[in-house]
């Protein structure tokens, strides 16, 4: 499954009511380290095909959804389990460090 | 394990890349391994205007779109994964990888680069991503209309306290010494900028806030009174980390943990050339880490035609 793109609009549905655990990666064009990580968010996509749902929100176009989780840096990456954050990552990190905290997530 | 190479490039930033390029053509065969995507520290600056060719300057990410571009013509695909380690088997060395993949070569290139290098005070830790930042191009724009603090006194502390003043009502400049250690340009730019605001001789003793920044406390190092500085958010520029972790004990470093090399980027092992900000040298810049990837994809070269010979 490719990185699904949600909006302030369809957050709630998209992640929120997500059967699937929710990875999102908040977002934007001018940010460098966003660009980096981009690969690695696509590789967790396919590696973890219907285990894990792998989502991009962009925070320029969509402000609300940053807004209610603080976000104040990005790239964030939150991890979402019956529409709550359980975990998150600010700043780009190796994929090993982002795998950590994906198989925390699917074994809680 | 993947043998069959000649060259194995660690890092894909300027210094990496132009490797890669050199290498290519001379048709060594080279894997460029690269953590992120390439591009390196360079993505995070706003404009690049000392990359002589640009005379209106560039953006980092074009910057390194431009510099990808020319090496994947050259049949770049890079490998999506870190070095772990660097070891010896006769004269061929191994590359670990975080993925457990070994990748077997007669020489090897590092250029690994650099990150930011934390200030090391209570809070920094507990509130990065929270207001603590070492990217004003990402974070920036997430403080509109606030009060925010820069650490630092060099380029990057004052090119990007000039880039906040685009979202944030006041910058406080916050530097150990009475002057600026940056370029002049620089310094007239930041000078002339209403909304920054220098705070001279002095540091920042610890970061303060629960869930997210409200302010620093700072103590002027001249007279050793502290105050604290209501800002909701402090970016951190006071130099580079070199990535060389996973080389300690295998390449000589200097104290700072940069690699020592000699003008041809040679480092204690021979065959293992460094190249770029990883490397211990003074002028730290795309284009000195541009001539540093040349130098060594060439060296690596006559390396391996006195190794047939």
């Amino acid at each position: 499954m490719a990185v699904c793109q949600v909006t302030d609009q369809n957050f709630e549905q998209e992640v929120l009511k997500s059967e699937l655990p929710v990875l999102v990666d908040f977002w934007a064009a001018w940010c460098g380290p966003c660009r980096a990580i981009a690969p690695v968010i696509e590789e967790l996509a396919e590696e973890y095909q219907g285990k894990l749902k792998v989502c991009k929100l962009n925070v320029d176009e969509n402000p609300v959804t940053p807004g209610r989780y603080g976000i104040r840096a990005i790239p964030t990456l939150i991890f979402f389990k019956n529409g709550q954050p359980v975990e998150s990552i600010t700043g780009a990190v190796a994929k090993s460090t982002i795998e950590a905290v994906i198989s925390k997530v699917l074994a809680a | 394990m993947k043998r069959g190479l000649d060259l194995v490039i660690v890092g894909g930033g300027p210094a990496g890349l132009t490797a890669y390029i050199y290498a290519a053509r001379a048709r060594l065969r080279t894997l460029l391994v690269e953590k992120f995507s390439p591009g390196g520290q360079i993505l995070n600056t706003d404009r690049v205007e000392n990359y002589p060719g640009f005379p209106e300057g560039i953006s980092g990410a074009e910057l390194m779109e431009r510099f990808l571009a020319q090496a994947r013509n050259l049949g770049l695909e890079p490998l999506l994964d870190e070095a772990t380690g660097l070891t010896q088997d006769g004269d061929l060395y191994l590359v670990h990888l975080g993925s457990g993949e070994t990748l077997v070569s007669p020489t090897v290139i590092v250029a690994t680069g650099a990150g930011p290098r934390r200030l090391g005070v209570p809070g920094e830790r507990e509130l990065t991503g929270k207001g603590v930042s070492y990217c004003a191009t990402c974070d920036g724009p997430f403080f509109r209309d606030e009060v925010v603090a820069v650490v630092g006194g060099g380029n990057t502390a004052v090119q990007e306290s000039v880039f906040l003043t685009r979202f944030a009502r006041k910058v406080y400049l916050i530097h150990r010494r009475d002057q600026l250690r940056a370029t002049r340009i620089l310094q007239e730019r930041a000078f002339a900028n209403p909304k920054i605001e220098f705070v001279w001789n002095s540091v920042v003793t610890e970061i303060l806030g629960e869930d997210r920044v409200q302010g620093v406390r700072i103590k002027n190092v001249k007279t050793d009174e502290e105050r604290v500085l209501e800002v909701g958010g402090v970016f951190i520029f006071i130099g580079i980390q070199p990535h060389t972790e996973w080389l300690e004990g295998v390449l000589a470093l200097d104290e700072g943990g940069f690699i020592i090399t000699d003008a041809e980027m040679r480092t204690s092992l021979p065959g293992v050339f460094a190249a770029g900000d990883v490397r211990a040298k003074s002028c730290r810049q795309i284009v000195t880490a541009v001539g540093d990837g040349a130098t060594a994809a060439y060296m690596a070269e006559l390396y391996l035609l006195e190794r047939k010979a």
